[in-house]
């Protein structure tokens, strides 16, 4: 065997793991979900092949209406985290040096060292009637009986933002980093003011990152379950919430595999739509 | 690979359930004396298996659940991956029927002298399929009202949650148990239209409306034995549906929280053993019943999870203040008023999935 | 001419201008002023401080004292979007998101300029910097040179008081240096724009300047046209800095009208003239300076007999380079290396390596500086 195709065994042997991996876990199992989501049951441990699973989503209001209710709130809590984000990244990645730089990076990385579960239940510590916030407010008198600050939308919309914050700053600050300093100087010596530099330099130049950093957390966001219904208050309904309660509780396996492959083809619409909004191209903002 | 990542979160639900039960079949296959037990948080307490396992050589695996995700795991490969599995009573025939995940199982292998002959034969019963038996007893319990008797003392029955006085202030789950309930307190028997779908959804309607209307009383829908316990501790709450396992553990941290049997009747439910259809360590399984079912034993299991098992003469072995608790929540007539879950039929959970989901969505 | 005066109308005004970064002094209280239309160049070596000057003219720095001007009103408050000087910078600064166009057009926007004018100025701006038309295409798209022009236009269609560079040329490669050197004289003048021009090369500052200042460690060492700095240094830095020289170290033996003799610790002994104000006595330690092409070359000692300074020694190489041809000698009492220009009539044209030839210049040819230090040692450039 000569040196060339040894050199490509090594690449295949290197590859099947990945391929079989995807094979495995990525693709097999949503072929098998495409089918099950394409069936109807007519009796026990009897199906029948039918489109009856994707036509309850639009028939029933309560299931798209969870869904425009997630897809609004994700969008919502992309927009936030990104306004959030930016000034942080841009203070991270342009005015701090060295080591003042890295511990600031690294801060943004503190909610990760516990497990969501957890982060969650630390808001809800927080956050609750009886929780610390409402008895400081009470101890310093700005409120006069507890307040409750948990069980409602802007409580998940702190949660969600709270959580994609990493995923944020981490693309914003790379590409941020790579701003040359004499661009937006530039940008001021010829005329520009705060505004017209940050609007005509600043974020065209981190256009990508921007993208990127949307979409990892409107994905994220979108998929999150369990921060909207720890958090959320009685109404609060989330889309992924719904797919696990067809798949574990009410064991329609059927309509929920329908709603995996609708929330799939949605969500890539939507960012879709944004990439068109935006003018940028997938790889260009993940490459 | 972001991109893949992003989708990969959203899809876990889906795959995840296929995948990673998948694997721990594979995994925990390999060994032959090991019982792969899945159960509920306290039914399979440490001391337990220590004991056990120093007296049989038998390597115990522990894995908590609930009802649906035991038949949701099993149901996902088949009726592998686990030894010996924990449903409620109610819920084993029809999940036999729809996915065929159990095995019968062979009475003359269980000592049937350790267990209160009544339960045990109720729950033959309720879990017969085809003439085959699928489930023995192991724990049973209620779910009752537990209240705040300073704040709450006017609550008698599950709708007397709905007492504008209490807005705010209530807790229950979004569960089939509290529809049950709330039928039940309005003066209906769900359990006697259980095979008439018409007169079920009927009732569903009520139960429905009432719940809708209720629904600005509820501080939030609990999910889980912790959020419900935080509530009524943190006196956030001052009155809940809740397990009676629950409220006499915060009994015993703050007397004025007391659980009480509701006068339409406390809904009783009964967890049971029962055989994966691919289980690989069958005489272990029936070692582990036989074992758990002795009076001591099993009161060791009643100290950890709260509740009373279908063993007989092991609440000689509970700890006096338990009892107490038990006796001031169950004197003997409330026992007799408890409404005892029937066997599940097909199909009524999806009619009653849809009813919770308009609540849910209801302003 | 002493440019440090404020007795005319300068575009440009630094007094005593100083920036202290921590205990490190950056910028050590200068002054100058920049005649209107003037190109004024600061020639200094890396990390002198050129650019920290140039930021505080643009506004990028505040000063720690002192005061700069703008057509006589101080700038200090003033933002750098207000100020009326454009900087081009070292690596150009070329926005990548806008075509060209959109680059030149970037400060006429800004400036409230109406739409028609814009577009007008732009391809008007274009034209002058050779590049018509070019105006959609892409700043990658365009050569080192072409970028180069663009971000001096887009800073010159602003019209402003005066055009900061800072090292403009250093990213090109020689080739393209020698171009654009001319091609910046040209562009001064067609914009006739004041432009403070930052430079470590001594042949751009010599080349394009009226006024060159240079500089070393923060301080301005002299103020002149390039000529004042070239045949009148002030200082030892300077005689060294700007053009070739060939350096003794030594000692002052003898002090008299026409001038000095001093010797060398190998035992050499010269006679020059003390440089500029400076005022030399017997002992002091000097440093000389003479320019390779004062040194008079000759193959017998008859011709350098006229000198006031002779010496002979021996090819150790020949640096030919046409009209500026080089020979290296070995002189022979010091061992010392001489750099040697050779003159153009092709007398020497088959100097050979080894030969021996003398050498001598007049005393008006070196140059003595005082110096501080004592026991430099030293000998050649
Ligand atoms: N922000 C700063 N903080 C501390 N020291 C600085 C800062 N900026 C510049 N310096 C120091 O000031 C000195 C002058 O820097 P400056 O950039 O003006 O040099 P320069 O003459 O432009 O050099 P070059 O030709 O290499 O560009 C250098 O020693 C540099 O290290
Ligand atoms: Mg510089």
């Amino acid at each position: 065997m000569n040196t060339s195709n040894a050199a490509r065994l090594g690449l295949i042997l290197l590859l099947a793991p990945l391929l079989v991996w995807l094979l495995a876990l990525v693709i097999l199992p949503h072929i098998d979900m495409l089918l099950i989501s394409l069936r109807e049951r007519v009796a026990p441990q009897v199906y029948e092949r039918s489109f009856a699973n994707y036509a309850e989503f639009f028939t029933e209001p309560l299931y798209w209406r969870t869904f425009a209710r997630t897809a609004i709130m994700s969008i919502s809590a992309t927009a936030l985290t990104l306004l959030i984000a930016f000034p942080v990244s841009y203070y991270i990645a342009k005015m701090l040096r060295g080591r003042l730089k890295g511990f600031l990076f690294l801060l943004c990385l503190v909610p990760f060292w516990v497990s969501e579960l957890v982060r969650t239940f630390g808001w809800m510590i927080l956050l609750r009637e009886s929780g610390v916030i409402s008895n400081v407010l009470q101890w310093t008198g700005l409120a006069d009986g507890p307040v409750e600050m948990l069980y409602n939308d802007a409580t998940i919309m702190v949660g969600l933002v709270y959580t994609s914050m990493l995923f944020m700053v981490v693309p914003l600050v790379t590409t941020l980093d790579s701003l040359e300093d004499s661009l937006v100087e530039a940008g001021y010596d010829l005329g520009g003011n705060g505004l017209t530099v940050l609007r005509t330099i600043i974020i065209p130049h981190a256009m990508p990152g921007i993208v990127s950093g949307c979409i990892v957390v409107f994905m994220l966001t979108l998929g999150n379950y369990l921060t909207p219904i720890l958090l959320g208050g009685k109404s609060s309904m989330w889309f992924t919430a719904q797919i696990y309660t067809q798949f574990i509780t009410r064991f329609n396996w059927e309509l929920g595999a329908a709603f995996g492959f609708l929330l799939l083809a949605l969500s890539s619409a939507i960012v879709w739509t944004g990439l068109k909004l935006s003018r940028q191209t997938l790889s260009e903002s993940m490459g | 690979m972001k991109y893949t990542k992003g989708f990969n979160t959203i899809v876990k639900t889906i795959s995840g359930v296929l995948v990673s039960t998948g694997l721990i079949a594979f995994s925990a296959g390999a060994q032959a004396e090991t019982l792969r037990l899945l159960t509920w948080g306290g039914y399979a307490p440490e001391a337990v298996v220590n004991i056990f396992e120093a007296a049989s050589g038998i390597e115990v695996e522990v894995t908590n659940s609930n009802n649906e995700e035991m038949i949701s795991k099993l149901r996902a490969t088949g009726g592998a991956g686990f030894d010996l599995v924990q449903p409620s009573q109610d819920r084993i025939s029809s999940a036999q029927i729809e996915f065929d995940i159990y095995k019968p199982i062979n009475l003359s292998k269980i000592n049937s002298g350790l267990m209160i002959s009544s339960m045990l034969e109720g729950t033959k019963k309720n879990t017969t399929v085809n003439g085959k038996v699928y489930g023995v007893p192991h724990v049973w319990g209620t779910s009752a009202l537990t209240i705040n008797t300073d704040k709450a003392s006017g609550i008698k029955d599950y709708t007397d949650l709905c007492d504008p006085k209490y807005a705010g202030k209530v807790t229950y789950r979004l569960k089939r148990p509290t529809l049950i309930a709330f039928a039940f307190s309005m003066g209906m028997d769900p359990f006697a239209a259980y095979n008439d779908k018409a007169k079920y959804a009927d009732i569903m309607a009520k139960v429905e409306a009432k719940l809708k209307d209720c629904k600005s009383n509820v501080k939030a829908y609990w999910s889980g034995g912790d959020a419900l316990i935080n509530l009524l501790r943190s006196e956030e709450v001052v009155a809940a549906m809740a397990w009676d396992g629950s409220g006499w553990k915060l009994s015993a941290e703050n007397p004025k929280i007391q659980t009480i049997a509701p006068t339409s009747g406390a809904l009783g439910w009964i967890d049971t053993f029962a055989l994966p259809k691919k289980t690989k360590a069958e005489d272990a399984a029936y070692k582990w019943i036989n074992f758990v079912m002795q009076p001591k034993i099993a009161a060791m299991i009643t100290e950890a999870a709260g509740n009373f098992t279908a063993s007989k003469g092991s609440d000689a072995f509970v700890e006096e203040s338990k009892r107490k608790l038990y006796q001031a929540t169950f004197p003997p007539a409330a026992i007799d008023n408890i409404n005892w879950y029937p066997p599940v039929p097909a199909g009524l959970e999806e009619m009653e999935g849809k009813v919770m989901d308009r609540v849910q969505a209801a302003k | 001419m002493d440019l440090a005066k404020n007795n005319k109308s300068f575009d440009l005004e630094c007094r005593d201008l100083r920036c202290n970064f921590g205990s490190f002094v950056a910028v050590d209280n200068v002054s100058f002023g920049v005649p209107e239309g003037d190109f004024f160049s600061i020639l200094g070596p890396s990390g002198c401080g050129k650019t920290t000057i140039l930021r505080m003219m643009a506004g990028f720095l505040e000063p720690t004292s002192g005061d700069i001007l703008i057509k006589g009103k101080s700038v200090l408050n003033v933002p750098p979007n207000k100020r009326p000087v454009n900087m081009v910078f070292q690596h150009l600064a070329l926005f990548p998101m806008m075509n060209v166009a959109e680059n030149i057009a970037y400060g006429l926007i800004r400036q409230g300029v109406n739409k028609s004018d814009v577009s007008a100025k732009v391809n008007s701006a274009l034209e002058r910097i050779g590049l018509p038309g070019s105006g959609e295409k892409n700043i990658k798209q365009l050569s080192g040179g072409q970028q180069q022009r663009v971000a001096i236009a887009r800073c010159l269609v602003l019209e402003p008081a005066a055009l900061l560079l800072d090292e403009p040329l250093g990213a090109l490669d020689l080739k393209l240096r020698e171009h654009m050197k001319v091609e910046l004289k040209k562009m001064q003048s067609q914009f006739d724009t004041t432009f403070v021009y930052i430079t470590h090369d001594q042949s751009e500052a010599l080349v394009m300047s009226n006024h060159v200042a240079v500089m070393n460690e923060g301080r301005f060492e002299q103020i002149g046209t390039p000529q004042d700095l070239y045949y009148n240094p002030n200082t030892a830095f300077v005689a060294g800095f700007v053009g070739e020289s060939n350096r003794w170290h030594g000692r002052v033996d003898e002090v008299d009208a026409t001038g000095i003799r001093v010797s060398t610790a190998e035992g050499v002994s010269f006679l020059a003239v003390p440089a500029g104000k400076e005022r030399l006595a017997v002992g002091d330690a000097v440093d000389i300076f003479v320019r390779p092409e004062s040194v008079v070359i000759a193959h017998d000692e008859t011709r350098a007999h006229e000198m006031d300074n002779r010496l002979s020694g021996n090819v150790i190489s020949v640096l030919f380079n046409g009209a500026n041809s080089r020979a290296l000698v070995r002189e022979g009492r010091s061992g010392g290396e001489l750099d040697v220009a050779l003159p153009q009539t092709g007398e020497f044209s088959n100097l050979a390596v080894g030969q021996k030839v003398f050498l001598g210049w007049d005393q008006a040819q070196a140059k003595a500086f005082a110096c501080p230090s004592g026991n430099n040692q030293g000998q050649g450039t």
